[in-house]
């Protein structure tokens, strides 16, 4: 079939074609030889979370519409709906500076507004559909065990994309009038990173200020919050009902989230033009005066190269916010420490892996930052330095971070508890060198602005990255009680070590 | 600029060089660069040119072969070889969130230049790069003159006494080019020795004191302009006497071509 060129099924069937293509691509890391393999990966992977969600909600597939269900159902969707307006931020951001076609679409004759309407309504699907595959599992279970009702929950995860990508256009649109378009990229970014992590993190930090747990159930259980909770009849829970299968609260729903979407569209497809326009405006220039003049400092090469890495590092806010996530997720544990000066509670337990965890993910982050994500390849490489003493330099760069952020926790933790602190230490020692040995491992050449897409280059390396935190963070939980019982998951995590290091690219070379 | 003594007759000797991808990039290569030379090296796309002048940067390891930079053996004693040169590619690299005066401290400091010398070499360089007013700000708004400007900053700041070159006027504006083009004159004036690779034959025809033209991974002739044109000449019967660069190029290499 013929399409009319510049109509607005024509665009959707331009944006699509990209966006499939750049899917594909992404899955299968650019090698399309790879799509079968990772065909039966994603089948597998379904398989065993259909088990695991069987596991988690299997036994509320029949449970009444009652206050505890719908809390705990809208807080599980308002949780998803953060993170999905995070991903729309996200994308819209990346729609109004990324320049790949802008240039050729704003001097073609066409009427550019389709397009860009056309571009805000894929930001909703994209936005539903990474949601979907997530949430499908548990859908599906529910739908299996409660029978057909449970089929609304897939209309609003719809919905919810509706709403997110609206919010999200009226949110960037907003910014880029108050604070302008050269500040509103770092901004929405850092933004959408925040607004991810927030929520679940808010909910543990009332958890602990109220209940000494880290556990967010118990708040949403409480006494306190069901009191405080609206009546069954609230408009509030529409989302939570229609999830469950109330049609009517589906329809509401569906129609208030489009109605959000057409309005963000009307408004702002128009002059989506003008907007991409300032931020590529505000891109060309950009200039950054920095610091005074001071004389050039006696320096060795390893220093030099520490230095570089730290200054990039401090320089660039967003990466610092994408690679800082994680230290988002270490608030709730402070908060538990610091509520345990009050009341001595055991909590020391459970800070110790939290913090081995986030000293392993964000070690790998920061890893990948100064041993992949190097922006002058050649000019290290033609430095007169063996290679080794550079990718020293950049371990110890690693390194220097990971203490600088992590001393001071465990020196409070010392203060409480000298044997949970030596646990900790060693295990974010452990932790680091292993997430930076498997970035070393897997090492590959690449500009620092991939690193949102570092996770494509090598699965192998990002799951044995993840699976070897969590092996160390048990290791040092176990420990922490008792060393004899952590040789098990020590064992598991060395194994975990060695696997990345046998798959790795250079030993399958040798 | 400090006047370069050259210590050795040749700045850069090649012997069976051998590099294969797919298939020989670069096929028993012999090329020797008499030290404070201007020399072009010029071939058509995919011909090796790069590959050679990566191998001999120490951004490729050959499969075969020998590279001696000022009598250093490159491949043995890489680190002793890269002190002296300095490799600048068509696409500058450089870090967008440092100045030009961070940089070239950053690259002073990994050639392991005395902080003093390198900050009054910086503020030369600088200058004569028109790149002063600019020291300050970072990198990520220049144009991409600009950044070349920066990068050629930081390849003569540790004072090579090779420098390669791939390509490094692609995309330069006229302005930028002459400024380049007057920089590297003046490092060979100061007894330094060039190598470049260029698409644009005025400029080897200009700049150059030797000319090497390569195809198929090997060096099919070699001189100067004068010599190229006999070279060339002599299988169109004397036809090529007083041609420019591009005739006599052209002529070389679909003679190279029919060969094959």
């Amino acid at each position: 079939m013929t399409l009319a060129p510049g109509t607005a099924v024509w665009f959707a069937r331009h944006e699509s074609r990209l966006g499939w293509r750049d899917w594909l691509s992404m899955i299968t890391a650019g090698r399309r030889e790879r799509l079968r393999r990772v065909v039966i990966a994603i089948l597998v992977f379904a398989v065993f979370m259909h088990f695991v969600a069987y596991w988690m909600v299997g036994r509320y597939a029949d449970a009444p519409i009652d206050k505890p269900m719908l809390v705990t159902i809208t807080a599980s969707i308002l949780l998803s709906w953060f993170l999905m307006i995070s991903q729309a931020m996200e994308s819209m951001t990346r729609a109004f500076y990324s320049r790949s076609d802008l240039d050729l679409i704003l001097a073609s004759p066409v009427a550019a507004q389709r397009l860009f309407a056309v571009r805000i309504a894929t930001v909703a699907i994209s936005v539903a559909m990474m949601a979907i595959p997530l949430a499908a599992p548990f859908i599906d279970i529910l739908v299996v065990r409660g029978g057909l009702r449970w089929m609304g929950a897939y209309g609003l995860i719809v919905a919810m994309g509706a709403a997110a990508a609206a919010l999200a256009v009226g949110f960037t649109v907003a910014l880029f009038r108050i604070i302008g378009p050269k500040r509103t990229r770092l901004v929405a970014q850092v933004v959408a990173a925040v607004i991810g992590a927030a929520f679940v993190i808010g909910l543990q930090v009332a958890a602990i200020l109220s209940y000494g747990t880290i556990s967010r159930i118990s708040v949403l259980q409480s006494s306190a919050a069901l009191a405080h909770a609206p009546d069954l009849g609230s408009i509030v829970w529409w989302p939570a009902r229609a999830a469950m299968g109330d049609w009517l609260a589906l329809i509401g729903v569906l129609a208030v989230s489009f109605a959000l979407l057409v309005v963000a569209i009307a408004l702002v497809s128009p002059r989506f033009g003008e907007y991409a326009v300032a931020a590529a405006g505000a891109a060309a220039s950009r200039v950054s005066q920095t610091g005074r003049q001071s004389a050039f400092k006696k320096t060795s090469p390893r220093r030099a190269l520490r230095r570089k890495e730290w200054t990039l590092l401090r320089r660039d806010p967003w990466l610092v916010s994408q690679t800082f996530m994680q230290m988002l997720y270490l608030i709730p544990p402070a908060v538990l420490l610091w509520r345990s000066f009050d009341d001595g509670n055991g909590a020391y337990n459970l800070l110790v892996p939290v913090l081995v965890m986030a000293a392993g993910q964000l070690a790998g982050g920061l890893a990948w930052l100064a041993i992949s994500g190097e922006d002058a390849p050649d000019l290290v490489a033609t430095a007169p330095v063996p290679a080794s003493f550079i990718l020293r330099a950049k371990v110890e760069a690693v390194l220097g971070v990971i203490a600088v952020v992590f001393a001071p926790m465990v020196a409070v933790l010392a203060i409480l508890s000298p044997w949970h602190a030596l646990v900790a230490s060693g295990g974010i020692v452990i932790a680091t060198t292993a997430a930076t040995a498997i970035q070393l491992w897997f090492r590959s050449q690449a500009k620092r602005s991939q690193f949102r897409r570092r996770q494509v280059s090598s699965r192998v390396a990002t799951f044995t990255e993840a699976f070897s935190s969590i092996g160390w963070a048990a290791t040092a939980a176990v420990a922490s009680v008792s060393l004899v019982l952590a040789i098990a998951p020590a064992l598991i995590a060395l194994l975990v070590v060695a696997g990345a290091w046998i798959m790795s690219p250079r030993m399958a070379a040798a | 600029m400090k006047h370069i003594m050259p210590p050795t007759p040749f700045a850069l000797e090649i012997s069976g060089l051998v590099k294969r991808f797919d298939r020989p990039a670069v096929d028993g290569l012999d090329l020797t660069v008499r030290t404070g030379e201007f020399y072009a090296l010029l071939g058509p796309n995919g011909a090796g040119k790069t590959t050679t002048l990566r191998m001999v940067a120490g951004l490729l390891r050959p499969d075969a072969g020998a590279i001696k930079v000022a009598g250093i053996d490159a491949l043995a004693d890489p680190v002793a070889a890269k002190q002296i040169m300095a490799w600048i590619s068509d696409e500058p690299m450089i870090y967008d969130k440092l100045t030009p005066r961070e940089y070239l401290e950053f690259v002073a400091g990994l050639w392991g230049i005395a902080p003093a010398l390198a900050e009054e070499r910086a503020q030369e360089l600088l200058s004569w790069l028109d790149l002063a007013p600019h020291a300050h700000e970072r990198c990520e708004g220049f144009s991409k003159g600009m950044r070349q400007k920066v990068a050629l900053a930081g390849a003569l700041v540790h004072d090579p006494r090779l420098i390669i070159l791939d390509e490094p006027l692609t995309g330069l504006d006229a302005g930028s080019a002459r400024q380049v083009k007057s920089v590297l004159r003046e490092r060979v004036n100061a007894g330094g020795t060039i190598i470049m690779t260029t698409h644009i034959l005025e400029v080897a025809e200009r700049m150059a004191d030797r000319i090497g033209v390569i195809a198929h991974g090997k060096l099919i002739a070699e001189g100067t302009l004068e010599e190229l044109r006999l070279q060339a000449g002599r299988t169109n019967g004397g036809a090529n006497d007083g041609a420019s660069l591009e005739d006599t190029f052209l002529a070389l290499v679909a003679e190279q071509a029919q060969a094959a």
